[in-house]
């Protein structure tokens, strides 16, 4: 007898969460622009307020168009949950705020985006949640730093501005050792180049505003429970996640991880995070990524093609100083980038010119196809360049020290052509030279 | 609640109410590789509404104490114990596949004890392939799979379960590799070597329910003829479309079916 297979990610990527909807029978996801449902009766109402039924209520929980959408990133993740929320650092701060309050504390790998450090650093302190930040990779700095009050590890898959490939094996061994959830940043690589959950982890969160969506039209974020993590085992060890594993007051009593074995993170994610803190995502924006979720396959794979090239015509190029890209040889992870990335390291990479921030900004403004804006993951190719805009307040020696130069250039290479691209780099760094 | 059942801890989840032995008791029993989190939107409505709830995870399940036991009658005669432990002098015995034959055989065996039965994807003999069964045995992830995929008849079933957003596929895999390693190939054993249906079937006086998934791949339809056949005045529920994770592929049609047979169960 064969054995039965799952149906492939690019099926997936089509199919998961949705069918022809029953009372139309429109093929495509309809737009549920609804902020509420009517009840059959007094006792339907009752039921679905208490948990009794699923259903939708309100749709700043749960709404049918976010639902496909939700479920879709789980499927697509190999998780048991997702939860669609307003942004990227939405999805970081629910992500959060669901296991730790005042009082708790957070190992996070210091190479983040720099809205995810700020969150870290300085605003959920003022709620008094501590992190303290390690370098990614120092497995006994991550080992030193956890404290009793420590609820969750942290990193991104791919680091900023190095691209530091996270060590989720080693990590995600760490944390459950030390009876930790390990929860991870997966933007820039999306499940179609890793699936974080395979490899260790227990959270993941994206800025869906960027490669699912993938055209730089929407702003949303998904959180997605792996189903991995034993939260009753944790609390039963070491008392944490009483608010999963205990009665909680705020939900009429309710002990999520009675309620569902495997998921209950996702429920309290849910009933008291999208409730409370309200950061819910619009239908028609969760309407817009999944357009991009379906194509997901296709434009990752030529977003790694072109990236490869741009990155051989940087590498070979003599006004160019320096390439981070982990596929490179001399990239500090390249050998860990094969084993835990061997479809590519995505589109996202930083690489300096020669010269100095004079020399970078000639470098931007004779540019012609890439665009200069704060954004990545989109189908157009973009750059930044930090010395004259997220850094132009650093000085040099700071810049330096976080791993900045003044020719460093951040690019998020698009799907365009490759040749045209390559020209149009080309046409930028003749201009940085010139002015040299 | 915990329960001590042959000094092992035996745990059943009330579906957010207190125990009452005086209400109306509905034991919800799971199937193989399963625990009690697959009942729980008809738990938590039953337990508000009028009854009193035991949606129990069997030994080595879940959090009951190990080890698992090899048959379905003993798993009968376990889940007999938790009932009188319970307080409750009669209640009705709702079963899930491996569950549906622990219901039968506890009616057949005790029936001054069950006032009803509903017997949810269900089959006799409930046969286990050697290719599903050597699995269970010897690669446990593959075995899983393969459960997996024949339990589901959709990636798309809606409002899904526990509520928007969950998925399903998944939220199943992971709770079969929640169970210890070991439990699976037992169950799936029992299953395949229970052989007491018929004459169980045959002595049955309560009232019966059978809800039965249409695209049922696990336990189709048909396989429950024999058992259907044999029970005087039973009823049954095909719910369409659904495949043999009924609780979760239509939380309110196993639920509606369920209310509207409990009440004739005294």
């Amino acid at each position: 007898m064969a054995s039965p297979k799952y149906p492939a990610f690019d099926t997936l990527a089509l199919h998961a969460g949705a069918a022809p909807d029953p009372a139309t029978g429109a093929r495509a996801t309809p737009i549920y622009l609804t902020t509420s449902y009517v009840f059959r009766d007094s006792d339907h109402a009752a039921s679905l307020f208490n948990m009794e039924r699923s259903g939708h209520v309100y749709s700043r929980i749960s709404n049918p168009t976010n639902a496909v959408l939700e479920e879709r990133i789980a499927a697509l993740e190999g998780g048991v949950a997702g939860i669609a929320v307003a942004s990227g650092q939405a999805a970081l701060h629910l992500g959060l705020a669901t296991i730790a309050g005042a009082g708790a504390h957070v190992v996070a790998s210091r190479a983040l985006y720099g809205g995810s450090h700020n969150l870290l650093h300085y605003t959920m302190r003022r709620f008094g949640i501590e992190t303290t930040f390690v370098d990614p990779r120092d497995i006994d700095a991550w080992r030193a730093a956890i404290r009793p009050e420590t609820r969750v590890l942290f990193g991104e898959t791919l680091g900023n501005p190095g691209l530091d490939v996270l060590d989720i094996p080693r990590i995600a061994a760490l944390a459950h050792e030390n009876h930790l959830p390990l929860m991870v940043d997966s933007t820039f690589t999306t499940p179609w180049l890793m699936k974080p959950f395979d490899l260790g982890a227990d959270l993941i969160y994206h800025s869906a505003t960027k490669f699912l969506s993938g055209h730089g039209t929407v702003i949303g974020g998904l959180l997605v429970d792996g189903g991995t993590f034993d939260w009753a085992a944790a609390h039963a060890a070491t008392g944490k996640f009483a608010e999963i594993a205990e009665p909680y007051d705020g939900f009429h009593g309710m002990n999520f991880a009675e309620e569902s074995s495997v998921a209950p993170y996702a429920l309290r994610a849910r009933r008291e995070g999208l409730r409370d803190f309200g950061a819910c995502m619009s239908p028609f924006s969760a309407f817009q990524i999944l357009q991009g979720l379906e194509t997901l396959p296709l434009r990752m794979a030529r977003h790694v093609e072109n990236t490869r090239k741009v990155i051989a015509f940087l590498a070979a190029h003599p006004a160019v100083a320096a390439v981070a890209y982990p596929e490179l040889p001399e990239h500090p992870d390249h050998a860990l980038a094969k084993a835990l990335l061997p479809k590519g390291c995505g589109a996202v990479f930083s690489f300096a010119i020669k010269g100095d921030r004079a020399a970078g900004m000639r470098f931007v403004e004779a540019l012609q196809v890439f665009s200069h804006l704060a954004n990545v993951g989109d189908a157009r190719s973009l750059v930044i360049h930090p010395a004259s805009t997220t850094h132009f307040r650093v000085p040099t020696a700071d810049l330096l020290a976080s791993g900045i130069q003044e020719g460093t250039m951040r690019l998020s290479i698009g799907l365009e052509d490759v040749d045209d691209l390559i020209e149009d780099l080309g046409r930028g760094l003749r201009a940085a030279k010139k002015g040299a | 609640m915990f329960l001590t059942i042959d000094g092992r801890k035996a745990y059943a989840y009330t579906g957010g109410k207190t125990f009452d032995a005086a209400l109306p008791t509905v034991a919800l029993v799971h199937g193989a590789q399963h625990d009690h989190s697959v009942w729980v939107l008809q738990s938590r409505y039953l337990a508000h509404h009028g009854y009193s709830v035991l949606a129990l995870d069997l030994p080595g399940h879940g959090r009951s104490a190990g080890p698992a036991l090899e048959s379905v009658e003993a798993m009968a005669q376990w889940v007999l114990a938790v009932l009188a432990a319970s307080g409750a002098a009669r209640a009705s015995i709702v079963g899930h596949s491996m569950g549906s034959l622990i219901a039968l055989e506890a009616a057949g065996a005790a029936p001054q004890q069950v006032s009803g039965i509903a017997l949810v994807g269900s089959a006799n003999p409930m046969a286990v392939s050697d290719t599903l069964l050597e699995a269970t045995r010897d690669d446990e992830p593959l075995a899983q799979d393969m459960v997996n995929i024949w339990s589901h008849s959709t990636y798309a079933a809606k409002p899904s379960n526990p509520g928007p957003g969950f998925w399903i596929v998944g939220q199943n895999l992971r709770l079969m590799q929640r169970i210890a390693p070991g439990v699976m190939h037992i169950d799936f054993k029992a299953c395949n070597a229970y052989a007491g249906g018929a004459a169980r079937a045959a002595q049955v006086r309560c009232p019966t329910l059978f809800v039965l998934g249409n695209r049922d791949a696990m336990t189709p339809p048909r396989a429950a003829r024999e058992l259907q056949a044999a029970i005087k005045g039973q009823r049954t529920v095909l719910v369409s479309p659904c495949g043999h994770n009924l609780m979760a592929e239509q939380p309110d049609a196993v639920l509606d079916a369920l209310t509207g047979f409990l009440p004739g169960c005294t």
